[in-house]
């Protein structure tokens, strides 16, 4: 069977197909955004001395971590209602589901990250900062996450690339992200080159936009280096390779 | 309790152990107004933990310790009171994030509330002071050690403190470069300012100290001006210590 050329392009200009590709970024960028929000104060929790608060957190973190983050959504859609009859209301649907499980599946990792990024800097720096009189809070926001960012940038945007294609899991609960989307064009044409085709077109454009976004916000965290001392430019490297062979 | 006008900082019986080591044993210090100190002893003879407990900087364990008259209670008053001690480091500490320049104002801005013409201006006088006003856009890793130093002292200047209190400033300077810090630092002694330097510069300490204060073992084990000091100890663990510097 050849590829159908038309087949791939009815299917990467289809409604379906961009309502797929739309539900997964944006699962994918809410759940990031809330997993964020509650990594940062979480990472500042554990980072302090020893208490059995904070191992139990750790615990907690290790379970979300740990637990496979199939099984996650699986539990938060099938278990929760359950447990809580609140969630057997209509209101509760498999995007909700998928957004609750993914967030604190990516809380946990990016926990992790912030942690890591944040003992990075130097304790100098805090001492520094306190020494001029500044409070706990300003060092906070104005000396120790600025560097810590920079160190957190790069495993931050992979941690969201495997989010974006973590997102298909939530086919199983039934969420017509663009994994789903997919599949079912497959299940009734039996067409998988051109559907799959379509599929990844979607994820490498959401990637490539990602990692455009990246090298942008890196360069404009770089602070120990000048215009003139950064980077040489893509002509200058050419003409450098042209002069060595 | 009189309270003396001229005390800058005061510390009474303070104690301060890490685990099982005793950093400072029962130490006592009174530093005048406008005096230059300067603490110097073995490694591990607390000198650092001294000069860090001034400014709270290392919370001792027992005793009291007040500047400028007064011992702050709480979190929000130690802050207060740090505001009047500048602090320089061995490793700088500069903000590797920003410039020179932002460095300078930072403090000034968030916490005495300076309008922020008014902190730049303030900043570029200091670093004139310092003679780096020409570095202040960069960033601290384009500058060499000696600069960034003094960037340091500049940064702690930018607070006004009554108080600068120097923890091993040159210790961690290529030796071409302690001249233009300690050049800086005798500038500084000349304005008023108080001072206190943890320093093995002894040089430095004749010209400047008024009063050389010598520990070992966690406490002060002699007190004298630099030429007492340096010509007859009274302490024979000072005189050893004097000898094995006479390199």
């Amino acid at each position: 069977m050849a590829f159908d050329a038309s087949v791939f392009l009815d299917a990467l200009f289809s409604t379906a197909f961009l309502n797929g590709a739309l539900i997964t970024v944006s699962l994918a960028l809410l759940s990031h955004a809330v997993g964020i929000a509650i990594s940062i104060p979480a990472a500042l929790y554990i980072s302090g001395p020893p208490s059995m608060l904070r191992g139990l957190t750790k615990v907690v973190l290790g379970v979300l971590r740990g637990a496979p983050t199939l099984l996650q959504l699986l539990f938060v859609w099938n278990a929760l209602p359950q447990f809580f009859p609140i969630f057997r209301e209509p209101w509760f649907s498999p995007f909700l589901a998928a957004w609750i499980a993914l967030s604190l599946n990516e809380a946990a990792y990016q926990t992790e990250i912030n942690r890591a990024a944040l003992g990075a800097i130097d304790p100098g720096q805090q001492s520094a900062g306190t020494a001029l009189g500044m409070t706990r809070f300003q060092i906070l926001r104005f000396v120790t996450l600025p560097q810590a960012i920079r160190v957190a940038l790069p495993p931050t945007a992979n941690e969201f690339i495997t989010l974006l294609k973590i997102t298909s899991l939530a086919s199983v609960i039934s969420l017509s992200e663009l994994m789903s989307v997919t599949s079912r064009a497959v299940a009734t044409t039996f067409q998988f080159t051109e559907y799959y085709a379509a599929a990844l077109v979607y994820y490498l454009v959401m990637v490539y936009v990602l990692i455009f976004l990246q090298a942008r916000l890196e360069r404009r965290l770089v602070w120990n280096t000048s215009v003139s001392e950064s980077e040489p430019s893509m002509v200058q490297k050419a003409l450098a390779f042209a002069r060595r062979s | 309790m009189v309270q003396h006008m001229s005390e800058m900082i005061r510390i009474e019986n303070v104690s301060k152990r890490y685990a099982d080591f005793v950093a400072l044993n029962n130490v006592n210090l009174t530093i005048e107004a406008g005096a230059k100190v300067v603490i110097c002893g073995p490694s591990g003879s607390g000198k650092s933990t001294l000069i860090r407990c001034m400014n709270y900087l290392a919370p001792h364990d027992s005793g009291t310790i007040a500047i400028d008259g007064v011992e702050p209670k709480g979190r929000r008053n130690i802050e207060k009171v740090r505001r009047e001690v500048g602090m320089v480091f061995q490793n700088f500490n500069l903000f590797p994030h920003l410039t020179v320049l932002e460095n300078c104002i930072l403090a000034p801005v968030q916490v005495r509330k300076l309008p922020r013409a008014r902190a730049e201006a303030l900043a570029r006088q200091f670093l004139a002071r310092v003679h780096i006003a020409e570095q202040a856009n960069k960033y601290p890793s384009q500058l060499s050690g000696g600069q960034q130093q003094r960037v340091a002292i500049a940064r702690a200047l930018c607070m006004e403190p009554k108080a600068m209190l120097f923890d091993e400033p040159t210790s961690a300077l290529d030796p071409e470069m302690v001249g233009e810090v300690l050049d800086v630092m005798v500038e500084l002694a000349g304005d008023g300012i108080t001072m206190v330097c943890v320093t093995h510069e002894m040089a430095f300490a004749r010209k400047v100290a008024d009063s050389i204060v010598f520990m070992d073992k966690g406490q002060i084990v002699e007190v004298a001006p630099p030429e007492q000091f340096f010509t007859a100890a009274s302490s024979a663990r000072a005189r050893t210590f004097l000898s094995q510097l006479q390199y």
